[in-house]
C-alpha cells in the first residue's frame, strides 16, 4: 500500500468511526430510555415519531440550539474544554480496537482498525483512563459545590478502579502472551469452547466491574448522583457541551462491550454458524443492553462502598486470581 | 515527513505546556498544562516506535497528575489565583538559567558528535514489551527488586498512619455521636 491511500483509507477509517458511533451514542440514549421504561412498566419516549424513534432528532435540536452558558466565576478556558476532553478520549481509545473481521469491498481488503497499536489494550484503558481529566476538570472549573464534589469523587473513583481493571486483564494476557487485541482474538478461533471466559470467569467479571465504574454507570455513577449531588460535575452545564459529556459516555460503554467482546467472549471468530461480524455486534448489543439492566436493577452504592469494593475485595481476588494462573500456566 | 510533523508539533505542545505550568498563578492552570504535557510526551515514545513506554507513560501519569489535583483541591480554592509574592532576584534567574542551559549542552554534546550508541537496541521479532521485561529482570534486576520494597514499605506505613480509624465509616456515623462517644453535653 502506497503512502496516499493509506493516508486516504485511514481519514476514511476515522470518518466512518466518528460518524457511526457518534450516532450510535446518540440512538444508545434512546434505547436507554425505553429499556428502563419497559423494566419498570411505563412506555418511555412515545410522542416524536413511530414509537418515539425520533426523539433523538427532537433531542439533538434541543442541545444544539440551547444556549451555552459559562458560569461568570468560572475558570472559563478550563470550563469550556472540559467536555471536548471527555468525547475526544472515548473516540481516541476506540482508534485501537479491531471492530470486525477483515473485508473486502470494492476489492480492496479493509482491516477495520484505524491504528494497530500493538499493546493495544494497554493504549484503549490508558486513554480511556485520561478521559476522567473530563469530570475532573469540569466540576474544579465551574466553581461550584456540588461540581467540586463531583470532581473529588472522580478522583476517588480513578484511584479505585484503575487498578482492579489492570489487574483483571492481567490473567488473560498472560495466557495469550500478547497485548494485541488482534493476537488475542486470533488466540480464540477455535470456536465457542476456546473463550477465555471459561478459562478465566473471575478475571471476566472482575473486568466488567470495573468497566462500570471507568463508564461510571449505576451502581457506581457516583459522580452526577442526582439524589445526592444536583448532578455533580456537569451541574453548570447546558446545550452542547453537557451533551459531549454523554456522547462520550456512550462512546466508552459501546468501547468497553467492545473489549470484553474481544478479551473474553471470542472476538470476532465465527460462532458456530454466525459469521464473525454479526456475532461481534451480537456480543456488543448484549453487553450494553447488561449495562442498562444493571442500571434498571441495581441501587446506587456510596462512594465508600466503592472504594471498600475495590481495594478490600476485588483487588485481592485479582491478585489471587493471577497466582493460580501463573501456577497453572507453569505446570 | 509526517515524523519530522508531528516531532515538531508535539515538541512546541510540551514546551507551551510546560511553559503555563512554571508561569500561570491559577493552579488549576499549572495542573492541567501539567497533565497534558505529560500525556503528549507519549507521543515522542510512540514516534520511536516505542509504543509499550508511550502507553505506559499515559497511564502512570494520569493516575498520577489525577492524585495532585486532589492535594490542589484540598489545599487551593481552585478557581482563584494564588498570590505570590516573586521578589525577583537576579541571581536565582542567573544560576538557573545557567544549570538549565548547562544540562542542555550535556545532552546535546553525544548526539552531535556522533558518539551515541544505543545499548539495547531494538531488536526485531521481539516486541516491546518482552525488551522492557528482558532488561528489567536480567540487568536492572536488583535496583528492580529494591523499588518494589520501598513502594511495599511506603504502602505499610501510610496504611499505619492513615488508618487508625479504618473500621469506623465516617459516612455512617449520624450527627453528634461523637459527643455522645466522649461523654461531653453542649
Amino acid at each position: 500500500m502506497t503512502l496516499t491511500e493509506f493516508v486516504i483509507a485511514t481519514v476514511v477509517k476515522i470518518l466512518v468511526v466518528l460518524g457511526l458511533f457518534s450516532a450510535l451514542a446518540g440512538f444508545g440514549t434512546y434505547l436507554e430510555r425505553k429499556v428502563l421504561a419497559f423494566m419498570q412498566r411505563r412506555l418511555g419516549p412515545m410522542h416524536v415519531g413511530p414509537y418515539g424513534v425520533l426523539q433523538v432528532l427532537a433531542d439533538g435540536i434541543k442541545l444544539f440550539t440551547k444556549e451555552d452558558i459559562v458560569p461568570q466565576n468560572s475558570v472559563k478556558p478550563i470550563f469550556m474544554i472540559a467536555p471536548v476532553i471527555g468525547a475526544a478520549t472515548a473516540f481516541i481509545a476506540l482508534a485501537a480496537v479491531p471492530l470486525f473481521p477483515e473485508f473486502e469491498i470494492f476489492g480492496i481488503t479493509v482491516h477495520p482498525i484505524i491504528s494497530d497499536v500493538n499493546v493495544g489494550v494497554l493504549f484503549v484503558l490508558g486513554v480511556m483512563a485520561s478521559g476522567l481529566y473530563a469530570p475532573l476538570l469540569a466540576g474544579m472549573a465551574s466553581a461550584n459545590k456540588w461540581g467540586l464534589l463531583g470532581a473529588a469523587r472522580t478522583v476517588i473513583q480513578l484511584l479505585s478502579y484503575e487498578v482492579v481493571t489492570g489487574l483483571s486483564i492481567m490473567a488473560p494476557l498472560m495466557m495469550v502472551g500478547s497485548l494485541s487485541l488482534i493476537d488475542i482474538n486470533n488466540y480464540q478461533s477455535g470456536g465457542f469452547g476456546d473463550w477465555i471466559v471459561w478459562a478465566q470467569p473471575v478475571a471476566f467479571v472482575l473486568f466488567l466491574i470495573a468497566g462500570f465504574a471507568e463508564t461510571n454507570r449505576t451502581p457506581f455513577d457516583l459522580l452526577e448522583h442526582e439524589a445526592e449531588i444536583i448532578s455533580g460535575y456537569a451541574t453548570e452545564y447546558s446545550g452542547m457541551r453537557w451533551g459531549m459529556f454523554f456522547i462520550g459516555e456512550y462512546a466508552n460503554m459501546i468501547t468497553i462491550a467492545f473489549l470484553a467482546s474481544l478479551i473474553f467472549l471470542g472476538g470476532f471468530n465465527d460462532w458456530g454458524f454466525i459469521p464473525g461480524g454479526l456475532a461481534i455486534i451480537l456480543k456488543v448489543s448484549f453487553l450494553f443492553f447488561f449495562f442498562l439492566w444493571t442500571r434498571a436493577a441495581w441501587p446506587h452504592i456510596r462512594p465508600d462502598q466503592l472504594m471498600w469494593l475495590c481495594w478490600k475485595i476485588l483487588l485481592p481476588l485479582a491478585v489471587i486470581n493471577i497466582v493460580i494462573t501463573g501456577l497453572v500456566l507453569m505446570i | 515527513m509526517f515524523e519530522a510533523i508531528a516531532f515538531y508539533t508535539f515538541s512546541a505542545i510540551t514546551i507551551v505546556m510546560f511553559t503555563i505550568t512554571v508561569m500561570s498563578k491559577n493552579a488549576l492552570y499549572s495542573m492541567s498544562a501539567l497533565a497534558a504535557g505529560m500525556i503528549i510526551i507519549s507521543g515522542f515514545f510512540f514516534l520511536l516506535d516505542a509504543d509499550f513506554l508511550g502507553v505506559v507513560q499515559i497511564i502512570v501519569y494520569t493516575g498520577a497528575v489525577m492524585a495532585l489535583y486532589a492535594f490542589g483541591m484540598m489545599f487551593f480554592d481552585t478557581t482563584r489565583e494564588v498570590k505570590e509574592s516573586i521578589r525577583a532576584p537576579k541571581l536565582v534567574f542567573l544560576l538557573s538559567g545557567m544549570s538549565a542551559l548547562l544540562l542542555v549542552i550535556a545532552l546535546v554534546a553525544p548526539i552531535v558528535s556522533d558518539h551515541i550508541e544505543p545499548l539495547y537496541p531494538v531488536v526485531e521479532g521481539v516486541e516491546n514489551p518482552q525488551a522492557v521485561g528482558i532488561v528489567l529482570f536480567t540487568k536492572y534486576l536488583v535496583p528492580f527488586e529494591v523499588a518494589a520494597v520501598m513502594l511495599l514499605v511506603a504502602m505499610i506505613s501510610g496504611i499505619i498512619l492513615a488508618g487508625k480509624k479504618m473500621d469506623k465509616s465516617l459516612t455512617l456515623k449520624t450527627d453528634g455521636e461523637d459527643e455522645f462517644q466522649n461523654g461531653g453535653s453542649k
